[in-house]
């Protein structure tokens, strides 16, 4: 048993291992992104919709499911973070002396700035979690306020929160400018994952290229939607 | 033949110390002249003048030993596409240009004097399984072992690497994944290698790792400043020869040397 765990440890402190985990808690992430934009897309559906939506993930499994999903996503992103930063500054390391004149031939400015969208994006989900999740200086918690009778069931009302939200300028803008880092990093995370799990071709790496840069399209314009809607044409106010 | 005045920002350093940048002026340089030809004739003023030379790299000049270096406008072995420094001409810049030269610059390639970097990092990690293992003795029959024609071409291609770290210079984080993914790729894909591909996979991946090189972060800047046109998807092949290499050590072995029976 421990050769195993010495093989793993081994694994996880190789340059190639720990790029392995980048990617496939990378990959992990990504999924989430858009099974969360779609679910957060039932706004424009209604307040049914959404809320029922935001019931069902609350009391699936009896509670537990979302529960699972919490320490899921929690691990993926400590893995991902703890990863790129520890590679980071490896890379950083491994010049000392920078060149006096930088040039760059082929790689995206995405791919230059993922540590710094990357860190956004935490400080982001740090803010996105207080905001709407813990609900930190805010009513959003009250269920005097914040109540929508589902059917005879008395659940959380999303709809108004996610509109009482995004009405307040500051962090409907917050959040636009952290779903254009996103995006940044989902245009180089995206085919990238598939170079370092080995998966890439010839024939197939311009097309994970393509599929990546229209996914961080679809996920910048699907979740910008939202606060733009509300804050800026009035939607559901 | 038109001549060439250019103003150098030529990197000196001496083993150890920190270095600096000197300018200096390249007056009448012919655009035949060879990158390296026009560094000679620099050195041949600065001898005259009494000054200390610039120390560079070259053997054969023919762009096929990987022995020049030198990063020129940022960029590994300058500007012109699939060419090593010494087969790149002046006629490729313009009068009055100014152009930065500086050495490979990457931890793992400390800087002997100016512009020569010591490269035996990449020795190493050939000595860590960049080689199969074979029986001295008469030459093997041709054809006794059958490879397929596609694979004979892309393990030649791997094979065309001429070490000249490039790609590591290049790389923004100093990484060697593409030396290091030519060289193992090209024996892992023959049938040649295969008894040794999982140990020559871990073996040449740890040394690169305890050389002290960068991490890829796949922008491929690598394979646009590679000489021999290495393609990065022998990167995509080391990282999957790596994870299965690793995935049967822990759950099966592999052993560190060649012992009876294997």
């Amino acid at each position: 048993m421990s050769a195993v765990f010495d093989s793993l440890s081994r694994f996880y402190h190789s340059s190639i291992g720990k790029k392995i985990l980048v990617a496939l808690t990378g990959a992990a992430l990504l999924i989430f992104v858009l099974g969360h934009m779609i679910g957060n897309l039932l706004v424009f559906v209604g307040p049914e919709a959404i809320n029922e939506y935001g019931h069902m993930l609350q009391t699936a499994l009896h509670g537990g499911g979302v529960w699972i999903a919490r320490l899921g996503l929690l691990a993926a992103v400590g893995i991902h973070v703890v990863a790129t930063i520890q590679l980071t500054k490896q890379n950083r390391a491994a010049r000392v002396d920078a060149y006096g004149k930088v040039a760059s031939q082929v790689s995206s400015k995405s791919s230059r700035t993922m540590i710094w969208s990357g860190l956004t994006i935490l400080a982001f989900i740090v803010y996105h979690l207080l905001h709407f999740t813990v609900r930190v200086g805010n009513e959003y918690g009250n269920k005097a306020l914040y109540s929508y009778d589902l059917h005879g069931h008395t659940v959380h009302n999303v709809y108004k929160m996610v509109i009482d939200g995004f009405s307040w300028a500051p962090a409907a803008i917050f959040y636009v400018i952290a779903m254009l880092l996103l995006s940044s990093h989902l245009s180089h995370g995206f085919s990238s994952l598939f170079q370092t799990l080995g998966l890439s071709t010839h024939r197939t790496e311009p097309l994970f290229k393509k599929l990546g840069h229209a996914f961080a399209l679809l996920i910048l314009v699907g979740n910008c939607s939202i606060p733009i809607a509300i804050l800026v044409f009035g939607y559901g106010r | 033949m038109s001549l060439l005045n250019l103003q150098l920002k030529v990197w000196r350093q001496n083993q150890g110390q920190p270095g600096h940048f000197q300018d200096i002026q390249a007056l009448e340089i012919p655009d035949h002249a060879s990158f390296l030809e026009m560094m000679d004739i620099v050195n041949e003023r600065l001898i005259q003048d009494g000054g200390d030379p610039v120390a560079f790299d070259h053997d054969c000049r023919e762009g096929i030993c990987g022995m020049c270096s030198m990063t020129i406008n940022g960029i590994a072995h300058g500007p012109e596409k699939a060419t090593t420094t010494c087969q790149l001409h002046m006629r490729k810049f313009r009068d009055g240009d100014t152009i930065w030269v500086e050495p490979f610059r990457a931890k793992a390639f400390p800087v002997v004097k100016d512009l020569m970097v010591n490269r035996s990092a990449f020795d190493r990690i050939q000595q860590a399984g960049g080689f199969v293992t074979v029986r001295t003795g008469a030459a093997p029959d041709a054809n006794s072992i059958l490879v397929g024609k596609e694979v004979a071409d892309a393990a030649m291609d791997a094979a065309a690497c001429i070490g000249c770290g490039a790609c590591v210079a290049s790389c923004k984080n100093a990484s060697a994944m593409l030396f290091v993914s030519a060289k193992a790729g090209q024996l892992n894909s023959l049938p040649q290698g295969q008894p040794e591909k999982n140990r020559r996979t871990l073996g040449m991946v740890r040394q690169m790792d305890k050389e002290g090189f960068g991490n890829c972060t796949n922008q491929y800047e690598c394979e646009a400043a590679c000489p021999k046109e290495i393609s990065v998807r022998w990167i995509t092949k080391l990282n999957r020869d790596y994870a299965l290499a690793s995935a049967k050590e822990a759950f099966v072995g592999v052993k560190e040397h060649a012992e009876g029976g294997d």
